[in-house]
């Protein structure tokens, strides 16, 4: 190993590289506000809490000198990270909740497979293993142990009720289908699939077979999620670095999360 | 004959607000008893057991035969105007605000003679000949029962008389916050007030994304307005208070949520939070951001802000073990409501609590019939505000269980166990 190989080199490289702006910082975090919606299920099941605040004081007679808030919010809100014990099929893995999974699988390269043109035509486009073979052509093999990130510029609807895209069907998202997950987890090995969209999967995806692939078999295979990303649009759709730490609940599914990502350049 | 109320001119901005004064509103224990009634919309008067005697005002003894055993018996109102007086002058700072006022003497078919407001469609009383009339019992601006008589027979623009608007909260020119119109009893509540006349009707929209059939005709109504208002986001009430706060001149928070569980079927606390969360919650957070101007502007026009109407449920009252959570959440409701009344009460703004029984919407449909149709229920909403009623039981059920719970609250209470 020579001198400028040495892992001290490497960091201290990186924050040249960061004060030069050779190195960007890419937020792919939405802010975490009442306004933003949360995720929807039918009304005989238990609800996700959207992100409320309350003012515990703000330089007055509950607390003079001081400001703050007490925050309430579902582990799934806002820009999230799902951890596999979120899904059934997850349940049992080793190391898989917010609190047990390592650190390392904090950081990890990212794929970004540009859907926007197709998300723009249809909100139920399905990402499929053809196209993500077409994207292989162009950028290389989906290396191992790195996220695939959908990009969709659904994260630029910015009125609530476009987002969410409900309908008498249900809601309407693109997403992955069942085919692309299988492909992804088992032959290419992601750490895990991020979206733009409030879940991972489909806005349709109760009805495909099986329900949910994103989740039953992402998770079902110890892998990772992240949704209501924003700024993918910024990412190259190579050599990003996603740096994405979930708060560390106690035996926890999930975490909103400040996602961010390093970009060269 | 009555001048039709017109719309209310915008305020003079540089005029001081004209700040809300009551009539006094002490009263004996007898005639609280007597208020009670007429909050309820019954007209009573105090009835002795011994000699029959019907006596007004209320007191602690029969004034004929001084037997202390007094009931109350409902009277017809009907009677003839023997005399009347126009009142100039008075110290009470709400009636030197309201002088000239017509005062009259009405013998009741009852066998009492009552001292009465009149309406200014009453005929000129006269010596030697009696005019009939009709006395209701209204609660007045300090919510204390009080009389007025109406002419015999109705009288066009009869609601608009000035001393019975002090006495009522019809919502006719009225600007009207629904604070969930998208729900069964919202869009049944938004449309009542728009045909009752109302100037603006702000319907209140949560999670704009959940839009239920209907909602879209009822926001394209004349004078409807939706807004946003989230009821578990203190920045979104306060946000709409912001906008138009100053400008409710009624509100009514119709916003609930309503599961069926008690507690050993359903695990854990979320959803019965949820419910604590806009049905007790949410009132807290309206009262805090609406209260204020509400209060203000309880005189600042001919059409200043009435009154606050919590719908709540029978169930408050006493639980509905099958919607233990639910009863729960309401009660809590009802519980800050009276607070709400006694911190309303300075201004003259009538909190009118609604205790309906099963509405027949999506969360009772396992319920059997009777149910009250969601347009039922609005429009005995607007009925209270006509007749300024504090508190209704609209339905078959509710009626039949506020009977037995003025019985004994704790037979019912085990009767509810069989519901």
């Amino acid at each position: 190993m020579s001198a400028s190989d040495s892992p001290a080199h490497v960091l201290s490289g990186v924050l040249d590289a960061l004060a030069s702006q050779n190195l960007r910082v890419v937020d792919l975090s939405q802010t975490l506000s009442p306004r933003f919606p949360q995720i929807v299920l039918p009304p005989e099941f238990d609800q996700c809490a959207p992100f409320r605040m309350e003012e515990i004081s703000r330089y007055d007679g509950r607390g003079p000198a001081w400001y703050w808030n007490n925050i309430s919010f579902g582990e799934h809100t806002g820009t999230h990270f799902d951890a596999p014990v979120h899904w059934i099929t997850g349940r049992d893995l080793p190391n898989a909740a917010t609190d047990s999974l390592p650190a390392r699988s904090f950081i990890a390269p990212a794929c970004v497979v540009d859907c926007s043109a197709q998300a723009a035509q249809d909100a139920d486009f399905l990402l499929t293993v053809d196209r993500l073979r077409a994207w292989e052509v162009q950028y290389g093999r989906i290396p191992e142990g790195s996220w695939l990130l959908m990009r969709t510029d659904w994260s630029k609807r910015t009125d609530p009720v476009a987002y969410q895209n409900f309908d008498a069907a249900g809601q309407h998202t693109p997403g992955p289908d069942v085919a692309a997950v299988e492909f992804l987890v088992h032959d290419r090995g992601v750490i895990g699939f991020g979206s733009e969209t409030i879940g991972t999967d489909a806005g349709q995806a109760a009805h495909f077979r099986p329900p949910y692939p994103c989740h039953a078999i992402m998770h079902g295979n110890g892998r990772l999620g992240l949704q209501c990303l924003c700024n993918l649009d910024l990412l190259p759709p190579t050599g990003a670095i996603v740096i994405a730490a979930p708060l560390k609940i106690l035996h926890g599914s999930g975490s909103p999360v400040r996602a961010i990502a390093l970009v060269a350049g | 004959m009555t001048d039709a109320l017109k719309r209310a001119a915008p305020r003079n901005p540089i005029l001081p607000l004209r700040v809300p004064t009551l009539p006094p509103g002490q009263r004996s224990r007898a005639a609280l008893r007597w208020t009670a009634s007429v909050a309820e919309g019954r007209f009573e008067l105090q009835s002795c057991h011994d000699c029959g005697q019907i006596q007004y005002p209320p007191r602690d003894a029969c004034t004929n035969c001084l037997s202390i055993r007094l009931t109350w018996k409902p009277v017809s109102g009907r009677g003839d105007l023997i005399s009347e007086t126009l009142l100039h002058h008075s110290n009470e700072l709400y009636y030197r605000a309201r002088v000239p006022l017509r005062l009259g003497l009405v013998r009741l078919a009852e066998g009492v003679t009552v001292l009465t407001h009149l309406h200014g469609d009453c005929p000129v009383a006269k010596a030697n000949e009696s005019i009939p009339v009709r006395v209701r019992a209204h609660l007045d601006k300090a919510g204390q029962a009080a009389l007025i008589a109406l002419p015999a027979t109705d009288t066009p623009n009869m609601a608009d008389d000035r001393m019975l608007r002090e006495m009522t909260s019809d919502p006719k020119f009225r600007k009207v916050l629904i604070t969930d119109g998208k729900s069964a009893t919202g869009q049944a509540l938004v449309k009542a007030f728009v045909d009752a006349g109302a100037d603006i009707v702000w319907a209140g929209l949560s999670e704009p994304w959940k839009q239920p059939p209907g909602f879209d005709a009822i926001s394209k109504l004349p004078n409807v307005t939706v807004v946003p208002l989230e009821l578990t986001d203190p920045r979104s009430v306060e946000d709409l208070a912001g906008s138009i706060g100053g400008k409710v001149d009624i509100l009514v928070n119709n916003a609930e949520v309503h599961r069926a569980h008690g507690i050993g079927d359903r695990r854990g606390t979320e959803t019965a939070r949820a419910e604590m969360d806009i049905n007790y919650f949410g009132l807290l957070r309206l009262a805090q951001s609406f209260g204020p101007a509400l209060r203000a502007r309880a005189a600042d026009s001919a059409v200043p802000s009435t009154a606050w109407v919590n719908i709540l449920s029978i169930y408050a009252l006493s639980a509905l073990p099958g919607q233990g959570t639910f009863s729960a959440s309401k009660a809590a409701a009802f519980s800050l409501s009276q607070t709400l009344r006694s911190e309303m009460r300075g201004a003259g703004i009538r909190v009118v609590n609604v205790f309906p029984g099963p509405i027949d919407d999506e969360w009772t449909q396992t319920l059997p019939p009777p149910k009250l149709a969601p347009a039922a229920l609005a429009k005995a909403v607007v009925k209270a505000l006509k007749d300024g009623v504090e508190d209704i039981y609209p339905g078959d059920v509710a009626q039949d269980l506020f009977t037995k719970w003025q019985e004994s609250a704790k037979v019912l209470e085990r009767e509810m166990w069989d519901q």
